[in-house]
C-alpha cells in the first residue's frame, strides 16, 4: 500500500498543479507535494527496516537494498530541488526569462518526472521500468525546451530524438530477455526482477548477452555514456537550473540503476564476463572523454554537465569492475553525485542568475560580493572534485583502490583523468570566485540553504557514513555481485 | 513448424520490403502513406499470430496497433504536414542506390547477428528475427539520413514498429498492460513532437535540422 501511494502522490500532484496553472499557490504546493513524497518514502523505508525486502500490488511494485536507498535519495533530491526552485523559478519569472503561464506546465511536468522515476525504482516488472524511463523522458523534453528559446528547442529535440533511439533499443533488449526468461518462467512472471534472479543461471547465455549490448546501449543513452552522450550537455544547459539538477542528480542514477540490475541478471549466465568489461569499456571512455573535454568550455552549466558525462562513466565502471569492494564504491558513488551535483547546480544557478550570464570569462569576485554565496559555490566545487573531506573523495579512493586489484592498467587512466578534471574546474571556479570584484553586491537568495544542507550531507557521507546505508550497499553489492 | 507459417512469413518479408520504400521515399505525403502500410501489414501478422495461438490477448493488440497505427497516428502525421504545409516538399537524399547498399548491409549484418537468438527459438521463423533486426536497424538508418524534423520522426515511428514486430514475431507478444503502456507513450510523443514542430518553426523558419545546427556553429 505504502508503495503505491509513494508513487500515487506525485501523480495526484501533477494533476492537481496542472490544474493550479500559473497562480503563485503552485510554487508553494510544489514543495508540499514533493514533502509528501519524501515521508511516503521515510514510512516505506521504516517498513523495509521492520519486514525486510517486500513486494506489493500482485508482486508488481518491490523494495530490495538496491532500491530502497536511491528511491529515498530521489524523494529527498526532489524535494529540496523543488524549494529550490520556488525562489528561482520566480525570479526567472520576474527578470521576463520565462512566461509566467508556463509555470502550471513546469510544475506538472516536474512531478510527473518525480513520479515516472519513482515508478522505475520500484517497479518489479522490467516492462514497466521501460514505460516509465519513457515517460522521464518524454516529460522532461517538455521541461528542457521550457524557454522556447532557439537554443532550448534545439536541445530539447535533440533529447528528445537521441533518447527516443536509446529508449527503442532498450525496449528491444527487454524483449530479448522476456524471450530469454518466458521459456524458463512462462509469459506471466518472466518479466519480474524478483522471478528472474530466481532463474538467473538458466536463461540462456547467448541471448542474454546480446540482450545486455541492446540494454546498456539504450539506458546508456540516458546514462549519458560515452559515445551516446551527445544530449546531455546541450539538455543540462538550455532547460532550467532546477531541471538540470534532477537530470544530473536523479535521472541519471536511475538510468544507471536499470543497467545495473540487467547486469546482475546478464553476468550471472555467462560464462565470459562480457556484461561487465563492456560496462568498464564504455565508462572508461566516458570518464577520459569527460574529463578532457572540461577544459575547453565557457558555459557554466555546460562545465558541469560534462562533469556528469565523467562522473557517472567512473561508476559504470566501478559497477563493470564488479566484486564488493568496487560495487559499494560505486553505489555509495552515485549517492554522493547525486547530491554533490544537485548542490553544484543550484550554486552554479544562483550565480549565473544574478550575474544575467553564464559565460564564465563574464563572472568574477564573487567571494567579494557575496561571500556566503561565493563559499556555497567553491565548497560545492570542491565537493564535486572529490577533494577529501567530502563523500565523492571516499567513493572515488574506494574505486581506485578496487581497481588496483581488479584491473591495473586502468589505474593511470583514471588517475590523468582525475587530474585533468582537477585541474580545469578548479581553475575556472577559483578564477570566478576568487577573481577581482567587478560588478554590484549579490543580494543572498533565500534558499541557499539548499545546497548548503545538500553539503552537508555529502561531509556527512565522507567522514561518518551511516551504517545503515553501509549495510544497505553491502546487501546490494552481494546481489549485484554475487 | 508452427501453423500458418507461409502467410506469416510472406508479411515478414512485405514488411522489409516496406522500410526500403520508407528509405528512398522523399515526399512527406507519400512517406506517411507507406507508414500506414505498415502499420497494416503489422496489424495482419499480429492477427495471424493471434489466429495461430488462439490467444485473446493478441487479437486485442491487433485491434489496439491497427487503431493506432493504421488510423490514429497516420492521421495525425498528415494533419500536422498540412499544417505545416511541408506535404509535398521535396527532401534532399543521398544518393538512392548508395542508401539501398548500404541498407541491404545492414540486413545481412542482422541476419547474422540474429542466429544465436534465432537458434533458441523454437517453432519460430527464424528468418523473422533476422527480417525484424533489420528493419530496426533500417529505421535508424533512415533516421540518420533524414534532414527534416517530421521525416525523422516518421523514421523513429517506423522503428517502433518494428520493435512491436519483432516482440510478436519471437515471443508471441509482450503482456497486454506492457504493450498498452508502449501505444500510450507513443501516442503522447507524438502529441508533443507535434507541439514541437510549431515552435521549431517559430523559431527557425524551418523545420530542416541540418539548418538548426549550421545556425549554431555561426553563431
Amino acid at each position: 500500500m505504502i508503495l503505491l501511494s509513494m508513487v500515487l502522490i506525485p501523480l495526484a500532484g501533477a494533476v492537481l498543479l496542472g490544474a493550479l496553472g500559473h497562480r503563485s499557490a503552485g510554487l508553494w504546493c510544489n514543495i508540499a507535494v514533493s514533502a509528501a513524497t519524501l515521508c511516503a518514502a521515510g514510512v516505506m523505508t521504516a517498513r523495509m527496516l521492520h519486514d525486510g525486502p517486500f513486494t506489493a500490488w500482485h508482486h508488481e511494485l518491490f523494495v530490495d537494498p538496491l532500491n530502497v536507498f536511491l528511491v529515498d535519495l530521489t524523494a529527498l533530491v526532489a524535494l529540496s530541488t523543488a524549494v529550490f526552485s520556488r525562489t528561482y523559478m520566480r525570479a526567472e519569472v520576474r527578470l521576463g526569462h520565462l512566461n509566467p503561464a508556463r509555470l502550471g506546465v513546469y510544475h506538472a511536468m516536474y512531478q510527473i518526472f518525480v513520479f515516472s522515476m519513482l515508478l522505475a525504482l520500484i517497479s518489479n516488472n522490467i516492462g514497466v521500468l521501460w514505460i516509465a524511463m519513457e515517460t522521464a523522458t518524454l516529460s522532461t523534453a517538455l521541461l528542457v525546451g521550457l524557454y522556447r528559446t532557439p537554443a532550448g528547442l534545439e536541445a530539447a529535440w535533440k533529447y528528445f530524438i537521441l533518447c527516443g533511439v536509446g529508449i527503442a533499443l532498450a525496449l528491444l533488449g527487454t524483449i530479448m530477455v522476456y524471450f530469454a526468461a518466458h521459456s524458463v518462467l512462462g509469459a506471466h512472471r518472466a518479466l519480474l526482477w524478483t522471478r528472474l534472479y530466481g532463474v538467473r543461471d538458466r536463461l540462456n547465455p547467448a541471448i542474454m548477452t546480446i540482450a545486455f549490448v541492446f540494454l546498456i546501449a539504450g539506458y546508456g543513452t540516458k546514462v549519458g555514456l560515452v559515445p551516446f552522450h551527445a544530449w546531455l550537455p546541450d539538455a543540462h544547459a538550455e532547460g532550467p537550473t532546477p531541471i538540470s539538477a534532477v537530470l544530473s542528480g536523479l535521472l541519471l542514477n536511475v538510468a544507471l540503476y536499470a543497467i545495473v540490475r540487467f547486469k546482475a541478471l546478464a553476468s550471472a549466465g555467462t560464462v565470459t564476463h562480457w556484461p561487465g568489461r563492456l560496462m568498464i569499456g564504455f565508462g572508461l571512455a566516458s570518464v577520459l572523454f569527460g574529463a578532457f573535454s572540461l577544459g575547453g568550455q565557457r558555459d557554466l552549466k555546460r562545465l558541469f554537465s560534462y562533469s556528469s558525462i565523467e562522473h557517472m562513466g567512473l561508476a559504470t565502471f566501478a559497477f563493470g569492475l564488479g566484486g564488493p569492494l568496487a560495487t559499494f564504491a560505486a553505489l555509495l558513488h552515485m549517492t554522493a553525485h547525486s547530491l554533490t551535483k544537485s548542490s553544484v547546480f543550484f550554486a552554479s544557478g544562483e550565480v549565473a542568475q544574478s550575474e544575467g550570464t553564464k559565460d564564465m570569462d563574464r563572472i568574477t569576485g564573487i567571494m567579494n560580493r557575496n561571500p556566503a554565496l561565493g563559499w556555497t559555490f567553491m565548497g560545492s566545487a570542491l565537493a564535486i572534485l572529490g577533494t577529501p573531506p567530502f563523500g565523492i573523495f571516499a567513493s572515488e579512493f574506494l574505486i581506485l583502490v578496487a581497481a588496483l586489484r581488479r584491473a591495473p592498467w586502468s589505474v593511470p587512466l583514471l588517475i590523468l583523468a582525475l587530474g585533468v578534471a582537477f585541474a580545469a574546474i578548479f581553475r575556472r571556479a577559483q578564477a570566478m570566485v576568487f577573481g577581482s570584484a567587478a560588478g554590484p553586491r549579490i543580494p543572498t537568495s533565500p534558499s541557499l540553504p539548499v545546497p548548503l544542507a545538500h553539503l552537508l550531507l555529502v561531509l556527512v557521507l565522507g567522514l561518518a557514513m551511516p551504517p545503515l546505508l553501509a549495510a544497505w550497499y553491502t546487501e546490494a553489492a552481494r546481489l549485484i555481485a554475487p | 513448424m508452427m501453423p500458418l507459417a507461409a502467410p506469416i512469413n510472406l508479411l515478414a518479408a512485405l514488411f522489409l520490403l516496406v522500410v526500403f520504400a520508407m528509405l528512398w521515399q522523399r515526399r512527406l505525403a507519400n512517406l506517411i502513406t507507406i507508414y500506414a502500410w505498415q502499420g497494416t501489414i503489422l496489424t495482419l501478422s499480429i492477427a495471424l499470430a493471434a489466429y495461430a495461438t488462439h490467444s485473446a490477448h493478441l487479437y486485442a493488440s491487433a485491434c489496439l496497433n491497427g487503431l493506432l497505427k493504421i488510423v490514429l497516428v497516420p492521421a495525425l502525421l498528415r494533419r500536422l504536414a498540412r499544417r505545416l504545409d511541408v506535404q509535398w516538399d521535396r527532401e534532399s537524399l543521398v544518393q538512392v542506390s548508395t542508401v539501398m547498399l548500404i541498407g541491404l548491409g545492414l540486413v545481412i549484418f542482422a541476419f547474422n547477428a540474429a542466429l544465436p537468438i534465432a537458434a533458441a527459438g523454437h517453432g519460430i521463423n527464424r528468418a523473422i528475427i533476422g527480417i525484424a533486426l533489420a528493419s530496426i536497424l533500417l529505421s535508424l538508418l533512415m533516421m540518420i539520413l533524414r534532414a527534416t524534423a517530421l521525416s525523422q520522426v516518421i523514421g523513429f515511428l517506423a522503428m517502433e514498429n518494428s520493435l512491436i514486430f519483432a516482440a510478436t514475431s519471437v515471443t508471441y507478444g509482450m503482456p497486454m498492460v506492457i504493450e498498452f503502456g508502449i501505444a500510450l507513450d507513443v501516442i503522447v510523443g507524438v502529441f508533443i513532437l507535434g507541439v514541437f514542430f510549431f515552435h521549431i518553426r517559430e523559431q527557425f523558419d524551418s523545420l530542416d535540422i541540418d539548418r538548426i545546427e549550421r545556425r549554431e556553429e555561426s553563431r
